[in-house]
């Protein structure tokens, strides 16, 4: 039987996706133009991050506060209302993964402009490092609640 | 240098404490359920501050909660 906090990473890792998914689809369905160069082109991508950050953030508290209540109904056990040692190493070591995943993905979009590539590819591996990274993260807390530390 | 293998007396011993639940010992030593299951499967050795917490829990010396397999391995 998976833990909370299994369950917990579990709900995370698909939410992410999820609302990265949506996220995309709206954006392309309502802006097709999006890959065409334009003078707007920084302006749009900018804020395609910068929204990017608040909604998210909104949807995982919504999502988490769901799933504390489906755990408590289902488990009848409360959720750990603080991080101990164990949590706090893993933390560590998933955000650890997760800065590497980023740098090299920030690298890869630096890259991106020197070999003559448009802006938006710079920008959409900006996004999706960022996307990957925090993927990275959440499966390094699973393996290490799993396998142990 | 090998890892050194820590074995765990810790489910034996709660057993012993009139079948302590993992909750139970978690909330007395302060850390969360999943750390006692980790702790108990020897998936993580905890620190010494813990270790020396749960030893105090079950009144025993540190070396009856926790110990090693062969120690002259690695001597």
């Amino acid at each position: 039987m998976m833990s909370y906090q299994e369950k917990k990473n579990v709900v995370s890792l698909f939410s992410t996706i999820v609302i990265f998914g949506f996220y995309c689809l709206y954006v392309f369905q309502t802006y097709p133009e999006a890959v065409q160069e334009s003078a707007e082109t920084f302006r749009f991508w900018a804020s395609v991050i910068l929204i990017l950050i608040p909604v998210s953030i909104a949807a995982k508290i919504i999502i988490t506060i769901v799933f504390n209540i489906i755990y408590r109904i289902t488990t009848n056990e409360k959720e750990p209302s603080f991080t101990d040692e164990l949590d706090k190493l893993i933390e560590l070591k998933a955000s650890r993964n997760s800065h590497y995943v980023f740098i090299l993905g920030f690298v890869l979009s630096m890259g991106s402009l020197v070999l003559n590539m448009p802006p938006y590819a710079m920008f959409i591996i900006l996004i999706f490092s960022g996307l990957l990274s925090e993927v990275v993260g959440v499966i390094t807390q699973l393996y290490l609640y799993r396998r142990g530390v | 240098m090998g890892k050194l293998l820590i074995r765990s007396n810790v489910r034996k011993l709660r057993f012993e404490h009139n079948e302590m639940t993992q909750q139970q010992l978690a909330e007395k030593v302060g850390v969360t359920r999943q750390t006692i299951v980790s702790i108990e499967k020897e998936k993580y050795s905890p620190s010494l501050e813990l270790a020396f917490r749960i030893a105090l829990v079950f009144n025993s010396p540190l070396e009856e909660v926790f110990f090693l397999d062969n120690k002259e391995e690695y001597l």
